[in-house]
């Protein structure tokens, strides 16, 4: 890849981050502040790659350690995020007992 | 098996990475629907699979025991952390994550470093300038988070500390790291591996004294930011690799991450730059707070509390970091709902960012079955607030503290407030009058129409359920 095709690339991603985040309820923030967390342990594929052309043992060393490192961020990123969102998908009960009071 | 091995570059390998990043795309999006947000992250998860599977069949690929070894390290421990860690702790585990995702990326770019000085070949550097760049932020990120896990979960003081001469040395630290950065560009056909590592020192360094004197009470806006920057270095690293799916992940979770961190930045009333480099430690912490014992103040028990809710019409709660702490949620759901049985209507005031990130509270409350009709955003419940009979706070404290509206020279003035002391009536449970996260006292304990109950939040809750069940 040309490293203009790769800038042409950056660019228009910057604004389809700009434009996908708009007026985010504050109850999601955190959620969506731990999804996007695990999305950049896409880095884990660099670590992938290293470990693959590396050539000597400290390259070995470091290239696993980062996709560990990685792995962490994804993993535990997106299951954390599941958990959290889990706690609102959950359907408000009807309240048993809660008498006339329900009303508008 | 592996006859069919993916070209790195190649047409099929793109065109799988271009289904993963737009599969991200579509996550972060549904993301911010409340509706959406649970099947948005698993499409998010569906693309990282994609992306990660590509790579694995990527011709080239190579040493399977040690990606073996790091995957599973990786995957045991994420899931570990994640399965255990309580939902108080929420925010410094996304911290966390977030950290070791920039260690990654520091260690990605010292390999490259090192891979192409063994090559002894020249270092192009439409290559050498993103790798210096994922180098410098990742370890900024992996350090900077390292500390506001630390301060959150409280290994090291939470007020803001300062280093005698700070801006000086950041100053100095930043100015190293660019001129180092230059040398090594410009030496591409040889670059000092030592220099480089002098490089990663420094940029931990400044990680550190940049996170360091920021209050607790900013610590949320802090790990949104570093977050955002954790992707910006992975889209370099994807420069640096050629890699498509690196870099329009990266790219899409820097700026995204940059927009969360203003809105949340907002939500306080603050800027960006304001956190970073004036903050809380530019006021002197604690100001004033030496004699708050001998201020006068009304201290009552759980019965006198239980009283003055059980014969109110209408009751705001106001949590905050104390009921996340006490575990206080499930107890105070049931003090609700023996004012509901009573007729009295509760309603749940939440602060954009009362506990240690915006949403926070919702978490909790949701956890414990409240309704989520009940919470109500600062901007709806303001306005009720002089209709309130009763105001408890529970364990909230800068984001009730009138001294953000009334006092100019306070160090939270301009911050949007709950306005408790609007209402009525207000009980505050707290175990001390010690001031908040921000470090400053709160004028609200010493109002003529405020009741302190001195407890923990969920014992004295339990407490005041169980009385109004008596009365």
């Amino acid at each position: 890849m040309s490293l203009f095709t790769e800038i042409t690339i950056f660019v228009l991603a910057v604004f389809v981050g700009f434009e996908v985040i708009s007026k985010v309820p504050t109850t999601l923030h955190t959620p969506l502040m731990s999804q996007t967390n695990a999305i950049h342990g896409i880095v884990m594929l660099g670590g992938l790659i290293v470990v693959g052309f590396a050539n000597d043992g400290l390259e070995y060393v470091i290239g696993t350690i980062a996709i560990a490192f990685g792995t962490i961020n994804v993993v535990g990123g997106f299951m954390v995020t599941d958990r959290m969102l889990g706690m609102f998908s959950r359907k408000p009960k009807p309240k048993a007992g809660a008498d006339g009071k329900g009303g508008s | 098996m592996l006859e069919a091995v993916l070209k790195p570059g190649g047409d099929a390998a793109t065109a799988l990475y271009i289904v993963a990043f737009s599969l991200f795309i579509i996550g972060v999006k549904r993301g911010t629907h409340p509706t959406t947000a649970k099947q948005g992250n698993l499409i998010a998860a569906g693309g990282m699979a994609i992306a990660v599977i590509t790579t694995l069949l990527l011709d080239g690929i190579g040493n399977w025991g040690l990606i073996v070894l790091g995957l599973g390290i990786g995957s045991a421990i994420g899931v570990i952390a994640s399965v255990r860690v309580q939902m108080t702790e929420m925010p410094q585990m996304v911290a966390l994550y977030n950290g070791v995702g920039g260690g990654a990326v520091a260690l990605i770019a010292w390999s490259e470093i090192r891979h192409g000085i063994s090559l002894g070949e020249e270092i192009p550097l439409d290559e050498l300038i993103p790798v210096l760049f994922a180098g410098v932020i990742g370890s900024v990120s992996f350090w900077g988070s390292n500390i506001a896990f630390a301060k959150l979960q409280d290994l090291i003081p939470t007020r803001p500390l300062a280093v005698p001469g700070q801006q000086v040395i950041n100053a100095v630290l930043l100015i190293g790291i660019v001129a180092a950065c230059v040398d090594i560009a410009l030496n591409n056909g040889d670059p000092s591996q030592g220099l480089f590592i002098a490089i990663l020192v420094a940029a931990a360094l400044l990680g550190n004294l940049v996170v360091l004197p920021i209050g607790g009470a900013d610590m949320p806006v802090v790990i949104s930011l570093l977050n955002a920057f954790t992707g910006l270095s992975a889209a370099a690293a994807g420069f640096a690799l050629d890699n498509v799916a690196l870099i329009v992940a990266g790219t899409l979770v820097g700026s995204s991450g940059t927009i969360l961190t203003m809105e949340m930045a907002t939500a306080m009333n603050r800027s960006v730059g304001n956190i970073l480099f004036a903050g809380f430690g530019g006021a002197p912490a604690g100001g004033g707070g030496g004699s708050n014992e001998d201020r006068p103040h009304t201290a009552i028990g759980a019965q006198d509390a239980a009283i003055k809710l059980a014969y109110a019409d209408s009751v705001t709660i106001v949590p905050g970091y104390g009921l996340a702490v006490a575990q206080a949620q499930h107890a105070i759901k049931e003090v609700a709902d023996e004012l509901e049985k009573r007729g009295v209507t509760v309603n749940y005031a939440i602060h954009p960012v009362a506990g240690r990130m915006p949403g926070h509270m919702n978490v909790l409350l949701a956890e414990a079955d409240v309704p989520y009709e009940q919470l109500k955003e600062m901007e709806e419940i303001n306005p009720e607030m002089p209709r309130t009979d009763v105001a408890v706070v529970v364990g909230a404290n800068d984001v009730t503290n009138p001294a953000a509206k009334n006092d100019p020279d306070s160090p939270i003035a301009g911050m949007p407030i709950i306005e408790v002391n609007e209402a009525q009536q207000v009980i505050v449970i707290k175990r001390s009058l010690s001031p908040g996260f921000a470090g400053i006292d709160n004028d609200l304990f010493y109002e003529p129409n405020t009741s302190m109950l001195f407890a923990d939040a969920k014992q004295a809750a339990a407490d005041i359920a169980s009385e109004i069940g008596n009365l």
